[in-house]
């Protein structure tokens, strides 16, 4: 098996990775990098994002209503110290992509335009029209070109990490191109692989977002944290789950139900607002968790439009004019009308909840660093934790951007620090137990289990059982269920055997990758008997701090459930309070 | 709306493995008619042969991967309503790329000449980030806003008759994204990127027949881009051998 060294390598090349490589190459030239991709990068799922990025810039914002906002949008199970850093870097990173020629919309005079978005006091959301993740993704990439020391692998998939000695040291990967495997040797590794939404079957998620980088930090002993905190967002194109970006909203666009009323005011979110004079953190700019949830009530109480494609609510921004849907939300206007056939100027678009965004990942510290030392994690992936129990959206793209640089400091910081000299021998015998690992999906004869089989039963599972709202009984259900997929998948056997591009093997990898995702899950949320933010149990209606003010902790085990344990949320300057998004509050 | 029906999806199978040339596989594909074709190749690598291969991900015309040859023509696969086609549909790799296997390209080659032509700010003037923002008008954003909603997907290329006949042909996109810099207010590289725009192998190789711009799914017009390009550059040449006593 070749081996390939370096210093640094970096799974996955979206806006983490990227920005990772890019903070590597910058403080020390003389750095080999290694980016491995098992996309080339302006493919990973980071282009997908349409709002914006939130940074305080503008004089009437501050970044204590930043941290405000952003610790009581995660129902205060964000560790604040992590937040109080994400907030107070966050400006400079935006700044910083400003510099690199990132395509900001702009304010008449020049300077950079802020928009509203949910769960947010004050206007601070960074956009590039409503292509932010786009173009954010983009100028990280040709940025990235500049610096030669940043090797690119592209179309690897990393399969396992190699830890010895205590330290992680390397991984190895799939070319999937040839088939081969390679071992890459590094002295530190960043995981910044993104999110795990395939687990479900109606998402905003790429193809590829299929928790794989949470599954290799996983399997290598790194728990998994907070994993039951699944975010809805409220407004996916109901056939197939395509992003209407909160920035509709932000713009001034309403929701009504059959009946035309805006029914957020039922939910504590109202009094009602002026249509097209949106009022911050109310009604249409509460927070995502809340209006995910208030569709499920809407839903039980026959409130809903029926479409082919289900229960919809109505997202109505046809008071905003076509010439500024054009400007500001090109592109919601054109998937409308591709996907679904209809257009936003002239008509209300059917839309409903869909997964969205882990808030859980690999547990972190505040640099990034996991407890296996060597090993970062940035990004989605990763659970640092200032997303905490809901996600405010516009956070996470400059997440990636705050902790993708944090987790490269960190690992210089690491490299720096006298590491002994590593045993070849055992990182070979390592790498070579991962090869065995997957020849022995070609090796088996075909059994009765197939991918498409086995992946379409856990996403039933997860949306029949793990949805908005939870029960003990179901939870317990779908632990049963991921954990028989489990076994059954230890008998899966590929149907194609061949080694160039293979995409069924390919597929069989992520489907492992998801079912140990989505048993952390299943198990975090059925153990998590209280209410909070994205996770809301029927039968634990209320939020209960005195015993789950606590982030959940999940160990991997390689054949039974996970074990489960809990971690202390860390807060310095807000107790826990009520969010209180009605209009009428002061 | 959720009408179905039945469609042939011919699709180009080339395992280098085993074929010593590609063929073509027809799939019967039950269809409902919002379907993209995306959809159909999925409903095959699902239902009835998971040993096809192609690359694709976001499902909304962002990701750039999902670039085929559909009944001849390049689109993205996740752009490409059936309901737009009969009921027999051919799915073939991108045009002028090597193939890989089934309908995955080899794609070394645009990447590389995106490399090329240094598709990233060189700053006219040295800032620290303390010192806030560059200033852009809308005015000036505008200049450029066009040409950096290029995703990459190659469909210009696998339209561009140039880049079939000529491979070193830079091509549509990359001259495209150098434009894009050479417009920004903030930059200040023109003179670098022209080192290999302006080439042989650069904007002169455009015999602007504008299939790039034809295809494009996100009208980047590269064709304008080309042209305009092609304008500065013979100003450029002007200035230099007619007046060299006027700066660039």
């Amino acid at each position: 098996m070749e081996i390939i060294k370096t210093d640094v390598a970096i799974v996955g090349a979206g806006g983490a990775g990227l920005r990772a490589a890019i903070a590597l190459a910058e403080t020390n030239p003389k750095l080999r990098i290694a980016l491995i991709s098992k996309v080339y990068p302006m493919r990973s799922h980071t282009c997908a994002a349409e709002g914006g990025a939130a940074g305080v810039i503008k004089s009437d914002d501050s970044l204590d209503l930043h941290f405000g906002d952003t610790v009581g949008g995660g129902d205060w199970l964000c560790d604040q110290n992590a937040v109080e850093y994400f907030i107070n870097e966050a400006p400079k990173e935006l700044l910083q992509l400003e510099h690199w020629g990132c395509p900001w919309s702009r304010e008449p005079d020049g300077s950079v335009a802020v928009r509203p978005f949910g769960g947010m006091k004050i206007k601070r959301t960074w956009f590039a029209a409503d292509k932010s993740g786009f173009h954010i993704l983009h100028t990280l990439f040709q940025t990235s070109l500049k610096y030669p020391s940043i090797q690119r692998f592209d179309e690897y998939y990393a399969t396992d990490l190699l830890v010895d000695d205590g330290r992680c040291q390397g991984l190895a990967a799939l070319e999937i191109r040839s088939g081969e495997m390679k071992q890459f040797q590094a002295k530190a590794v960043i995981i910044a692989a993104g999110g795990a939404g395939k687990m479900f079957p109606f998402t905003t998620n790429g193809a590829i977002k299929t928790g794989d980088g949470m599954a290799l930090a996983y399997r290598a002993g790194v728990p998994l944290k907070d994993m039951e905190f699944v975010q809805y967002h409220p407004t996916g194109l109901p056939n197939n789950g395509i992003l209407l970006t909160e920035g509709c909203r932000g713009e001034g666009g309403i929701l009504v139900n059959k009946d035309g009323r805006r029914y957020l005011q039922d939910y504590g979110m109202g009094p009602e607002t002026p249509v097209g004079q949106p009022v911050l953190k109310t009604m249409e700019l509460g927070p995502r968790d809340r209006l995910s949830q208030s569709f499920w009530h809407e839903q039980k109480k026959g409130n809903t439009v029926s479409t082919p494609w289900g229960d919809c609510v109505l997202l109505d921004m046809r008071h905003l004019g076509e010439k500024k849907i054009n400007e500001r939300l090109p592109l919601v206007r054109d998937l409308c009308i591709s996907y679904l056939g209809m257009d936003p100027v002239k008509e209300p678009i059917p839309i409903r909840p869909v997964v969205h965004y882990c808030m859980g990942g690999i547990h972190t510290d505040i640099k990034a660093a996991t407890p296996v030392p060597g090993l970062f994690a940035a990004g989605e992936c990763a659970c640092v934790s200032i997303n905490g129990a809901n996600r405010l959206g516009s956070n996470s793209l400059t997440e990636l951007l705050v902790f993708g640089r944090r987790a490269a400091l960190s690992a210089i910081e690491h490299l720096q620090s006298g590491l002994p000299a590593s045993k070849d021998a055992a990182l070979s015998a390592q790498a070579k137990a991962s090869e065995d690992r997957i020849r022995a999906l070609f090796d088996r004869s075909a059994g009765a289990e197939t991918v498409a089989g086995l992946r379409k039963e856990m996403m039933h599972t997860m949306e029949e059982n793990a949805g908005i709202y939870r029960t003990g009984e179901e939870l317990q259900r779908a632990c049963e269920k991921i954990a028989e997929l489990r076994q059954r998948y230890a008998n899966l056997a590929l149907t194609d055997k061949s080694k160039v591009f293979n995409t069924d093997l390919m597929q069989a990898l992520e489907l492992g990758s998801m079912l140990d995702c989505a048993e952390t899950v299943a198990v975090g949320a059925r153990d998590r008997q209280e209410s909070r933010g994205a996770h809301q149990r029927l039968d634990f209606t209320a939020r209960d701090d005195q015993n789950f003010l606590k982030h959940t902790l999940a160990y991997h085990h390689p054949k039974e459930p996970p074990r489960i344990e809990y971690l202390d949320v860390v807060i310095t300057k807000s107790q826990p309070g009520v969010r209180d998004y009605s209009g009428a509050k002061k | 709306m959720s009408e179905e029906r039945q469609i042939q999806l011919e699709v180009l199978r080339y395992n280098p493995e085993t074929d010593s040339q590609p063929r073509f596989q027809t799939y019967t594909v039950p269809c409902v008619n919002e379907w993209v074709v995306l959809d159909a190749l999925n409903y095959v690598k699902e239902n009835l042969d998971p040993t096809l291969s192609y690359r694709w991900s976001c499902h909304m015309a962002v990701c750039g991967s999902c670039g085929y040859m559909i009944n001849g023509e390049p689109k993205l696969g996740c752009k490409a309503f059936i309901h737009e086609y009969g009921d027999h549909i051919r799915v073939e790799p991108l045009a002028h790329f090597p193939i890989e296997r089934d309908l995955v390209t080899v794609v070394e080659d645009f990447i590389a000449k995106l490399a090329s032509v240094k598709p990233y700010l060189i700053p006219k003037e040295d800032k620290p980030i303390s010192a806030g923002e560059f200033k852009q008008t809308p005015a000036e954003l505008m200049k450029f806003k066009q040409y950096t909603l290029c995703i990459n997907c190659m469909l210009c290329y696998a339209a561009c008759p140039q880049y079939g006949l000529v491979p070193e042909f830079l091509g549509p996109a990359a001259i495209s994204m150098a434009h894009r810099y050479n417009q920004d207010s903030r930059d200040g590289g023109r003179d670098q990127r022209q080192e290999v725009v302006a080439s042989d192998e650069g904007v002169w190789e455009c015999s602007f027949v504008g299939a790039c711009s034809e295809v494009c799914p996100k009208h980047v017009d590269p064709a304008g881009a080309l042209q305009q390009v092609k304008v500065a550059s013979t100003i450029d040449w002007y200035k230099e051998h007619l007046m060299p006593w006027v700066k660039k």
